[in-house]
């Protein structure tokens, strides 16, 4: 029972979460640059303006594929808030991301090829630690079933510190947020323009931010797997910390520049080696 | 039954010889395939029928036995004429001593009798593909030898020979799988490195020749491990019988036996002769060398696999599939020749299959099993649709593929299926690389668990930027026609339903064919995939089918203006044109990207061979030093 | 709730400007002047953009290029001419390359005049274009679309 209203919560609420999360976000990052920023309802104002924007696109089956990328990146969302398996999880998480690249680059425009190019970079980047993530949860809690880790009866984090260190490391690029910025992000880039999302305009780019939205609750629910146990107060800490990440990813954002397609590949891998990697030989030796 | 299986297509190899007429040619092929077809299916049936119980067959052999000797010897001879025709020596070395010593032992050692054929349930799978891929790869070769010899005509039109070879390989590998003594196995094995070194210097061209040779003397240093592993097991125990080999579980003969599955296989240190393969013909390289042939070195692997778990040899094997895996995958990624990345990916599975076998335990083995019934049917669609593209471009480069889905639809569609059954979400692939890396953290594999997440994360890479190019809305910059030959599209129809089957039907596929092979190698089976899982997955098959056709309809609802892509308001007319700073017209050129400096072949090949080589190496120091 | 003006999206073009006026573009998105806070992004993308910014003038170069940014933002959209140059084509009105002011080419909707406008100008400008943005989105909207 508790899982359907969670799996509804998730679906109803997270674009609403996210976008509030994304003008906090703006807040933050404008407090950071001594300005003052739009209003905490910005990403509201700007949906609303981009649905009701006269629809132009250049070909006629971007908009049907970032529809798909959208339902499928809810299916995999809501599998992880029903407490299916993780691992599943984020092989759909993948092939939603997949649909996100066939649309980009299904216009063959250079910028928009580009991004998308740097899109699968980023997930050859990322992909190794997020299924590493998923085998230290086997590993400390005998199972990939979300259902089954909330229920450990210590948190998992105790155990795979370093790969939280990899994932947040590694949630930059998922967030979109600099230095991972590779294919796209809110600020205009010089060398490819918006890339990934360049010939997205009026509603196709509304469903793409959407879908946005609801990758990040996604992932601020792997986060939590992090800290729930079958206590109750370990839910309310969990949510703590993924504020405490939240203005840490903000943080970095802000500090930090744009790096180079190699230092983010391979600082992914190597951070994914050293953090994650060890991790789970500990965790495997001591099996 | 059996003498059928085998005698059929070994006939109707002769008659190729006989009928020299192309159109009766068409009609034979045509009704062989099916004829072979037809016979395993009346096979099946009646083993069915009979209970699902493992035959075994000719316990005692007289004329056969001698039959094969005779043809060992044959084989060496052509192999001896060959290379001295050519210049080679080293085939001539690694083929006396082998045959040398297995006639030695055939006749001076006393060997126990036991069944020279035995079919069981992985036997019945081998031969369902087999027959079922191999026999329309064989239709697909009467159109696409058609247009081969249109499009390349410094070639000598030797088709006759051609299909003469596709049809005796068809009867080898019959052979191969159906048989239970190591002897009669090890004859098969050869004549299918026979031909698969007759068929990929098909050509002729110096550059066929000389990988001919190369893929010959590895295939033949396999056959010698084979030879040896047969003369350790005579010797030291009296009996040839490949289930005694795992019975007994000794190390020594295992790891030559392993050594020939990974020779097969392609697996690093002899990945070479795999790429160099990719020469000849596409039909050769679909059946030979994606589909059946290297499918025999893993399906020895997963015969031994029982007696792999945990010991010094599962270690080794496991350790250079996972390694090959890995290396593969990212080499793979420099590639833009559309046959060398299926190339370079057929290593990179079979080394997750070869890992899978290495481990040895239930759950490994069933996703290998898995592994290797996708891979085979996916692979061949993809040699086959990537050959009939060559057929239409002129070119099989992956960069002459953009927006293929406008110029050929048909074939994108095709191919685009196979590259989604290769890697995608709820692809049969990819649940079996789920139990796989599952089983590899149980088992406490913690290379190959970094394996698995780094190759498949290369894997991603290679297959997403391949789609993408052929999922390009581009306007051609010239019309082509579609010159693929009706055969073929038979063929790669029925691949492509089949592999969309294959997904639908997974939980099925997994309790009726999968779960009694791993019952029968380890004599019990748990149930590797709950019930659940397979329902998610199913539910999420339809999901990724539904949803983009939903959303097709919905989308077409919504009116829109079409405007030209964004080149910074330089475009010069439509899409395809910009203004350059010279203020010319240029056309647009929008390539993949290959990270050849990172990832080239260059600097990768050699270490990864040194290493592979020298884990090989060093596993045969410790067996034979009597480490275990 | 879904006023365009809430949202106005910026992209930026420079005609044939000195970089005077771009400068100060730049300008109105620093700490200072905080653009951002009227929810306005600098896109640089005509698909994403409900108001172009124009500075300098039209030459024979940038003609039609400026015609085809325009084509590709979706409706409803507006102009804003900032400079002199870009209202009437400046001191370089006569030059033998120059067309004139961008109304020579599409229809503009604000003028920022200035030489170099003035940051404070620039954002008196587009928030009269917000107007405008929100006139032509209603007008849309009665039309029926």
């Amino acid at each position: 029972m508790i899982r359907i209203i969670l799996v509804l919560a998730y679906l109803l609420l997270a674009p609403f979460l996210g976008a509030l999360l994304d003008g906090l976000d703006r807040i933050i990052s404008a407090r950071m640059q001594r300005r003052r920023g739009p209003s905490l309802f910005q990403p509201f104002y700007d949906l609303g303006k981009l649905f009701s924007k006269e629809l132009i696109t250049v070909n006629n089956v971007q908009l049907l594929l970032n529809m798909s990328y959208l339902v499928i990146l809810m299916i995999a969302g809501a599998m992880l808030f029903a407490g299916a398996d993780l691992l599943m999880v984020l092989f759909i998480l993948s092939t939603a991301d997949m649909f996100l690249i066939m649309a980009a680059s299904s216009d063959s425009s250079p910028y928009a090829n580009m991004g998308a190019s740097r899109e699968m970079l980023q997930m050859m980047a990322y992909e190794p630690l997020t299924l590493l993530v998923a085998v230290g949860f086997y590993l400390t809690t005998g199972s990939f079933h979300v259902g089954d880790i909330i229920n450990a009866p210590v948190s998992a984090v105790v155990f795979m510190p370093g790969l939280l260190v990899g994932f947040m490391f590694t949630a930059a690029i998922k967030f979109r947020k600099s230095p991972f910025d590779l294919s796209t992000s809110h600020h205009a880039h010089q060398e490819m323009v918006k890339g990934l999302t360049t010939e997205m305009s009026g509603m196709t780019l509304a469903i793409m931010n959407i879908a946005e939205y609801y990758e990040k609750i996604l992932l601020f629910g792997i986060f939590c797997l992090f800290f729930v146990n079958s206590t109750w107060w370990s839910w309310v800490a969990a949510i703590v910390v993924c504020g405490v990440i939240f203005f840490m990813e903000t943080l970095w954002d802000n500090v930090s520049a744009r790096v180079k397609w190699k230092t983010l590949l391979y600082s992914c891998w190597v951070v994914t080696l050293v953090a994650g990697g060890v991790n789970i030989l500990i965790l495997m030796l001591d099996k | 039954m059996i003498p059928l299986l085998i005698g059929i297509p070994v006939l109707l190899a002769v008659m190729f010889q006989v009928v020299r007429n192309e159109k009766a040619r068409g009609y034979i092929v045509y009704a062989g395939a099916g004829i072979v077809m037809l016979t395993t299916i009346v096979f099946i049936v009646r083993w069915i029928q009979d209970g699902a119980r493992t035959w075994e067959f000719y316990i005692s052999t007289g004329l056969i036995a001698h039959l094969m000797t005779a043809g060992d010897i044959i084989l060496m001879c052509l192999i001896i004429y060959m290379s001295i025709k050519y210049g080679k020596v080293l085939p001539i070395l690694l083929s006396a001593a082998q045959t040398a010593l297995v006639l030695y032992i055939e006749f001076t050692v006393e060997i126990t009798e036991g069944p020279h054929i035995m079919v069981d349930w992985l036997t019945i799978l081998m031969c369902i593909i087999i027959a079922c891929i191999g026999g329309f790869i064989c239709i697909y070769t009467v159109g696409y030898m058609k247009g081969y010899h249109n499009h390349h005509k410094e070639v000598k039109d030797r088709q006759p020979f051609f299909f003469s070879m596709l049809f005796l390989f068809l009867g080898a590998m019959f052979g191969l799988v159906l048989s239970q003594n190591l002897i009669w196995i090890y004859f098969f094995w050869e004549i299918t490195s026979v031909i698969s070194f007759l068929m990929i210097g098909y050509t002729r061209t110096d550059e066929a020749i000389h990988n001919s040779f190369m893929a010959l003397w590895m295939n033949l240093l396999g056959g010698l491990g084979f030879a040896i592993a047969i003369a350790l097991m005579a010797v030291m125990h009296g009996t040839v019988q490949l289930s005694d080999v795992v019975g007994i579980g000794e190390l020594l003969p295992l790891l030559c036996l392993a050594l020939a599955g990974l020779t097969k296989s392609a697996q690093l240190p002899f990945s070479t002769w795999l790429l160099g393969a990719m020469v000849a013909p596409t039909p050769s390289s679909a059946l030979l060398h994606s589909a059946t042939m290297v499918k025999a070195g893993v399906y020895l692997l997963i015969r031994i696999s029982p007696a792999l778990e945990g010991n010094l040899v599962g270690i080794i094997i496991s350790s250079i599939g996972g390694f090959t895996f890995i290396m593969a995958s990212m080499m793979a990624i420099a590639q833009n020749d559309g046959k060398k990345v299926l190339a370079f990916s057929t290593i990179s599975n079979l080394g997750l299959i070869v890992g899978c076998a290495g481990i040895g335990v239930e759950e490994t083995v069933w996703a290998a099993i898995f592994l290797m019934i996708f891979h085979s049917v996916s692979k061949s669609m993809l040699f086959q649709s990537v050959g009939a593209t060559e057929n239409t471009l002129g070119s099989r480069d992956i960069e002459d593929m953009h927006g293929l889905i406008i110029r050929v639809p048909k074939l994108a569609y095709i191919m685009g299926i196979g590259i989604a059954g290769m890697y995608l979400a709820p692809f049969g692939m990819l649940i079996s690389k789920w139990v796989a890396l599952k089983a590899f953290v149980d088992s406490g594999n913690f290379v190959l668990v970094l394996c698995i997440a780094y190759g498949s994360a290369t894997t991603m890479f290679y297959w997403t930027k391949w789609l993408a190019k052929l999922l390009c809305y581009h306007i051609p910059r010239e019309t082509v026609e579609d010159v693929t030959n009706k055969d073929e599209y038979v063929s790669m129809f029925f691949h492509a339903v089949l592999m969309l089957l294959l997904c639908l039907l997974l939980p099925l596929v997994a309790i009726w064919v999968v779960n009694p092979i791993v019952r029968e190698l380890f004599g019990n089976s748990t149930d590797v995939l709950s019930m659940s899982v397979l329902t998610t997955m199913a539910i999420m098959l339809i999901s990724i089918f539904i949803v983009p056709v939903v959303m097709f309809f919905i989308s077409r609802r919504s009116h829109s203006e079409l405007v030209p892509i964004y080149m910074n308001g330089i475009n010069e007319g439509d899409n395809r044109f910009f203004l350059n700073s010279y203020g010319e017209k240029e056309h647009l050129y929008l390539s993949n990207w290959y990270l050849r400096f990172e990832f080239g072949r260059r600097h990768l090949r050699v270490p990864s061979i040194i290493l592979a080589a020298a884990i090989l190496v060093l596993g045969f120091c410790l067996v034979i030093g009597g480490v275990s | 709730m879904n006023k365009v003006s809430k949202s106005p999206w910026l992209l930026h073009y420079d005609a044939s400007s000195c970089n005077g006026c771009d400068i100060e573009v730049l300008d109105c998105l620093t700490p200072k002047y905080d653009i951002e806070r009227f929810g306005i992004i600098n896109t640089g993308d005509p698909f994403q953009a409900d108001i172009l910014l124009i500075t300098g003038g039209i030459n024979s170069q940038t003609e039609r290029v400026v015609r085809q940014l325009y084509s590709q933002m979706p409706e409803p959209k507006v102009v804003v001419a900032v400079g002199i140059c870009a209202c009437t084509g400046g001191v370089f009105k006569e030059c033998y390359n120059i067309k004139g002011g961008i109304d020579t080419v599409i229809p503009v909707d604000v003028y920022v005049p200035g030489c170099a406008a003035r940051p404070e100008s620039i954002i008196d400008g587009v928030v009269r274009a917000l107007k405008v943005l929100d006139a032509k989105q209603a007008a849309l909207k009665d039309s029926g679309r």
